[in-house]
């Protein structure tokens, strides 16, 4: 498999008041397509820092980060925005629905936005709702949705413009043991179908289900490789 | 130019997208904030129209009533030093022949002295009742078709063709009516309809009776005592005929100043001082018609700016609490433009509903109270001057105001770190 992600001595730091905190020291790592790749560390290990680095969310202070032959280090704020929007997808601790908009609608609006026919829009968003099983609420608002059912709306709103990756940040960390096995088992089929999934969680058992796993901290990669290695 | 189409498609998409969330989150917000928002923006619009209107109608209800009551359309008078217009009834012969004049009413004025209860006067060492007035000659039924002077009679009654012992007099006249009292002015005490009052003109004494009380606000009439033209000829000893004033009530959609220019070129204008009704206007309503303008456009300029700062605050405080929000679709790739575009179509909405919401206020509940119930003011009868262009102007300039007022919020929590957003902090 080829590599999807290339990372080269990636830094990221934050000011705090005078001193300067190091999050991600001079990090190099490397990201098979169709790879399920699993973040792993303590709390404030920086690993969703790492995620954002990666997802384009945020800007490292140095380094270099090529997606699919792209170097998104390079781009500019408006071009990040379009490789966001056309090769990213993303799935947030806290679901990120806007509680305006109905199930199907939070999904079409990225692809209203790539240039999409409304009729053709809204069939690929009902499809996505369909493949996770949520094809009967459509129409309902988030706060009409229970945790596990959001966060699903939101896995269909990362996988309807078929990104080459997802980006998870935590995705279970809200929910109960049961529906957070769910959502766990939806990113497993989408990657046994090929679909690049990148996740930062700090649950073992979830991490281990995964191909690949990082474990990261004081700023560097501590571990790496097959989740049943790196997880202990 | 294949730059240029794309970016006029991303351009479209951006308004279709912004649209799209505008109408939802507008759709599916707190119905009673909507309301209030909605109420608030058409307060905001009535504050710019009517404070203006009232102020501005205020003056130009004095300058109606002016008009009405006292020079009609175009006005011709006595030239300075002059005490009549020489040769009138030549003068009336060519006002009689326009065809653009409705009617007119020549008036024969003299400064004279009104006394009242002098019958019951004991003491001739107290000062007599008495007041110092402009007698008015007039035939009733022209000054009535010009002026609508019976309309005004606010007690007694109007003159007919033979009242030659009765008289007319102006409220300002009557302490009753206006208690001042002044070593340069003076009213007539415990007089009225009914009265007799002794009149000196041009040092003949005639006793009259108060056949009626008329008020119309304007001080030119109601300082005034009326008796027929031709009682008037006689105890003014104007037996040429030569009026003092003639108001001309020309016919609807006529041009006073095409008149008057015709009446100068006939020759009026070389015995006589022709003047448009806006010309015949005292200085003072002039003055005060352009003070209280810039005070309307003073006020109107306040209200625009608290109109924006209302919109504004109300948008920023919209997109501050969806900052949260506004950060997750700028992370899944939605662009600034498309977010900043939804607001304005926010506001818009506010301002669209807020200002139809005052327009249905001010047109169908306000003028037409106002117009009924008109605000008394000592010098006129207040109207709401709400006038379809100034107000299309408001609407405009509010629409404009509220444009830049919802953007500007939204821009600048747009311009907000994405992930800082996403993350809260």
């Amino acid at each position: 498999m080829q590599n999807i992600i290339e990372v080269k001595n990636l830094t990221k730091s934050f000011k705090t008041g005078d001193s300067e905190l190091v999050v991600l020291n001079n990090m190099s790592l490397q990201i098979e397509e169709g790879d399920f790749f699993s973040i792993t560390g303590r709390s404030g290990s920086g690993k969703s820092t790492l995620l954002y680095q990666l997802g384009l969310l945020d800007h490292p202070n140095s380094g270099e980060i090529v997606i699919d032959g792209v170097n998104v280090s390079a781009l500019d704020k408006e071009g990040r925005t379009k490789f966001r929007l056309k090769e990213l997808g993303y799935v947030f601790q806290d679901y990120a629905l806007l509680p305006e908009l109905s199930a199907v609608e939070n999904i079409v609006i990225p692809l209203l936005m790539q240039g999409l026919e409304r009729e053709e829009a809204y069939k690929k968003a009902e499809d996505a709702l369909h493949k996770i099983g949520m094809s009967e609420r459509l129409n309902n608002l988030p706060n009409q949705l229970s945790g596990g059912e959001q966060q699903r709306v939101s896995i269909a709103r990362a996988i309807a413009h078929e990104p080459k990756i997802i980006f998870a940040d935590e995705p279970t960390a809200n929910l109960d043991s049961e529906t957070a096995d769910t959502v766990i088992k939806t990113f497993l089929e989408l990657n046994s179908g090929g679909q690049t999934i990148i996740m930062v969680t700090h649950e073992p058992e979830y991490a281990r289900l995964t191909k690949r796993a990082i474990k990261i901290g004081d700023g560097k990669i501590l571990n790496d490789g097959k989740p049943e290695n790196v997880i202990q | 130019m294949e730059k240029q189409k794309r970016k006029f498609d991303d351009f479209l998409i951006s308004v279709k997208l912004g649209f799209f969330l505008a109408f939802r989150q507008i759709r599916r917000s707190n119905k009673a904030t909507t309301a209030l928002i909605i109420f608030v923006m058409a307060l905001t619009f009535l504050n710019l129209v009517v404070v203006r209107g009232v102020l501005v109608g205020l003056i130009q209800s004095t300058i109606n009533v002016y008009k009405e009551r006292f020079t009609g359309d175009i006005f011709i008078s006595t030239p300075l030093k002059k005490d009549y217009i020489e040769n009138s009834p030549n003068i009336i012969d060519i006002v009689k022949n326009m065809p653009w004049v409705e009617t007119y009413s020549p008036r024969y004025t003299k400064g004279g002295k009104i006394e009242g209860t002098y019958k019951e006067r004991i003491d001739y060492t107290e000062k007599s009742n008495e007041a110092n007035a402009t007698i008015t000659g007039i035939d009733p039924e022209r000054e009535d078709a010009t002026t609508g002077l019976s309309s005004k009679i606010i007690e007694g009654q109007y003159l007919t063709k033979d009242d030659t012992e009765s008289v007319v007099i102006g409220a300002y006249l009557l302490k009753k009516y206006f208690p001042v009292e002044s070593a340069a002015f003076s009213t007539l005490d415990n007089v009225g309809v009914g009265s007799k009052i002794r009149l000196t003109i041009n040092g003949n004494i005639k006793e009259f009776t108060i056949k009626g009380i008329v008020k119309t606000k304007v001080d030119e009439i109601d300082m005034r005592v009326f008796m027929l033209d031709s009682v008037m000829r006689t105890l003014a000893g104007r037996g040429d005929y030569n009026v003092n004033e003639i108001p001309i009530k020309l016919k609807l959609g006529t041009d006073p100043v095409m008149v008057k220019n015709a009446l100068v070129l006939s020759g009026v204008g070389e015995t006589a001082r022709v003047q448009t009704f806006e010309e015949g206007l005292p200085k003072f309503v002039t003055d005060m018609k352009n003070t209280f303008a810039l005070l309307g456009n003073i006020v109107g300029s306040i209200g625009l700016v608290v109109a924006s700062i209302t919109i504004f605050i109300v948008i920023y405080i919209n997109a501050i609490t969806h900052r949260k929000f506004i950060g997750i679709l700028k992370g899944i790739g939605i662009s600034s433009q498309v977010i900043e575009i939804a607001y304005v179509f926010q506001s818009l909405f506010y301002a669209f509903f807020g200002i139809g919401f005052g327009l249905a206020i001010l047109y169908g509940f306000l003028v037409p109270f106002i117009d009924k119930h008109p605000i008394q003011f000592p010098f006129s009868d207040g109207i709401l001057l709400a006038e379809y262009s100034a107000t299309f102007l408001r609407v405009l300039l509010l629409t404009l105001a509220t444009l830049v007022a919802g953007f500007v919020p939204a821009r600048i929590v747009v311009k907000k770190n994405t992930l800082d957003s996403i993350l809260g902090r």
